[in-house]
């Protein structure tokens, strides 16, 4: 039995503000990649559902909503919570049943409608940190992503306009994306004059929560040539945890580890979640022809470029401005444009990310196509120490 | 009226307040909020865990503002007031802990590296009285411990 898992097909609702529930763009984006994979949906033996926390008991139970929705036809079952990796854990649990033998073809979806602003505190618990860091300290997501961003500013002397450019380059990417949820380009004046939300991080800087759906068909290499789909090759799936003392000040938390009697991590929390895909894949930094990375804020891509070995610490900044992570460069970041242009989906978006990649090392992304596209990997990072990346080669 | 925590027993008020977090009586290590149960360090299986005073002093790791109101459960009325936050560093402890910073101090002055010391100040008030919170504000230069 091959030990090659492949995406066989990829499909996805467009981002937006729809008001639909979560279970119509799920279905969708499910009908959408096996249309992709050529699977038929009686085909399915497994299906692997990303939860969301935004719908009730069926968005607690994704698994069995999507085959329900679906038409019950037998499948096994599994469903996947894992903050902002959700939809990864999810990859990760389908691919293991695949690689035991246990199923033949996998469905993983993730789906979810989000309100409007801030995303808040889903339960009225004072013993919940999630609730207690808006009561005691009113840490929203966006302060968190404004404390990294100073950060970056003291340790690299990264300025306002350096992030700025990071959402001009993914508005530019996206502009074509029939998935994406903001088609505009912005200019750096029309990035520096927005409102400021969490200094230095303005409106246009930190991405927006959406409703989306994405899914995939995965299998191993040789069910796949069963059907019509063209399959690329699952190289490295990692989520991973902190190792102690995760010394990053993770959301939701009002305090990182005590480093008093270890005093550093063989490797931080976020170097870790992309280079331990990157290295169960054996795909070095170099090989990556792009990358689709979490730019919660537009801060947080250029610590990515560095969190994945692209470039040296401080190094972002002048990788961004020398064109290389745009088109034309030596790895395109973000080519979908990123959550700048589709606003997260909690649940979809670290499944949207590996449809992304997908669809570029098949040749199939139009307009936003990377040339000669070889190598990518995925990246994100979630509340309660969650991260996670998938590697994906042709 | 009198003022009442935000959150029971993860602060001490009085003069010289302090965060009440928890230290390992075998390796050591702290935590914030405490954690009395059981011990953070993977390479210790110590379950003697203790209260433990936090610093009161540390240098701002990083800070940001909130120009928008948060959603609920934060409290901030009808004149809602944008409001600092830092991360500041505790060099004891070895640990970063995010709090608002004092009001009354202008954001412009704040620099990563200052050294802050912990208060406890007004978060909001209801027909209940004022409730407090931890807050971190910036040490006046030349100011003794
Ligand atoms: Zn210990």
């Amino acid at each position: 039995m091959s030990d090659r898992i492949v995406v066989l097909g990829a499909g996805m609702h467009p981002w937006g503000k729809w008001g639909k529930s979560f279970i119509e763009y799920g279905v969708v984006a499910a009908k959408a990649a096996l249309k992709d994979a050529g699977v038929a949906w009686k085909d399915v033996d497994f299906v692997s559902g990303a939860a969301t926390m935004r719908n009730g008991y069926p968005g607690y139970v994704p698994g069995a909503t999507f085959a329900k929705a679906l038409g019950w036809n037998g499948a096994q079952i599994a469903s996947s919570y894992a903050a902002c990796a959700s939809g990864v854990q999810a990859i990760a649990a389908a691919r293991a049943q695949l690689l035991a033998g246990l199923c033949d073809v996998a469905l993983v979806v993730g789906s979810d409608t989000t309100p409007k602003g801030f995303l808040a505190a889903t339960t009225d618990d004072p013993d919940d940190p999630n609730w207690m860091r808006f009561r005691a300290v009113g840490a929203t997501n966006p302060s968190y992503f404004g404390l990294y961003a100073r950060r970056r500013m003291a340790e690299h002397g990264s300025t306002r306009a350096d992030f700025a450019a990071v959402k001009v380059k993914n508005s530019r990417h996206g502009l074509t994306n029939p998935y994406a949820r903001y088609r505009k380009a912005f200019t750096k004046e029309q990035v520096l004059g927005a409102k400021i939300v969490s200094d230095p991080l303005g409106l246009l800087d930190i991405c927006a929560t959406s409703d989306g759906a994405a899914a995939l068909i995965l299998c191993r290499e040789e069910t796949a040539k069963k059907f019509s789909g063209n399959p690329v090759t699952i190289a490295g799936v990692s989520t991973v945890t902190p190792q102690f003392p995760d010394l990053w000040l993770d959301m939701p938390n009002f305090a990182t580890d005590s480093a008093f009697a270890v005093r550093t991590p063989a490797r931080s929390f976020r170097d870790s979640i992309a280079r331990t895909a990157l290295e169960e894949a054996g795909v070095e930094p170099g090989d990556l022809d792009l990358a689709e990375v979490y730019d919660l804020s537009t801060a947080l891509e250029l610590n990515w470029y560095e969190n994945i070995g692209l470039c040296e610490p401080g190094g972002a900044e002048a990788m961004l401005h020398d064109g290389q992570t745009t088109h034309g460069g030596s790895c395109v970041v973000n080519p979908s444009g990123g959550l700048a242009c589709f606003g997260e989906a909690v649940p979809a978006q670290a499944i949207a990310q590996v449809c992304e990649v997908a669809w570029q090392l098949r040749g199939d992304a139009g307009d936003r196509q990377v040339e000669g596209a070889r190598a990518g990997v995925t990246g994100n990072q979630g509340l309660f120490g969650h991260g996670s990346s998938v590697v994906l080669t042709k | 009226m009198g003022s009442r925590p935000v959150v029971e027993g993860w602060f001490s008020e009085g003069e010289e307040p302090a965060l009440t977090g928890s230290r390992c009586t075998q390796c050591g290590t702290f935590a914030f909020p405490k954690q009395l149960a059981f011990c953070s360090n993977p390479h210790c299986d110590c379950d003697e865990i203790e209260e433990a005073s936090l610093s009161r002093r540390g240098t701002i790791w990083s800070y940001t503002n909130s120009m928008y109101k948060p959603p609920h459960p934060y409290v901030a009325g009808d004149d809602f007031k944008p409001y600092a936050l830092a991360a500041v560093e505790l060099e004891h402890e070895k640990m970063v802990i995010v709090g608002q910073v004092a009001a009354g101090v202008a954001y412009e002055s704040l620099a990563v590296g200052d050294e802050v010391e912990l208060v406890i100040e007004r978060l909001f008030s209801d027909d209940d009285g004022d409730v407090v919170t931890w807050k971190w504000r910036p040490v006046a230069e030349g100011a003794s411990s």
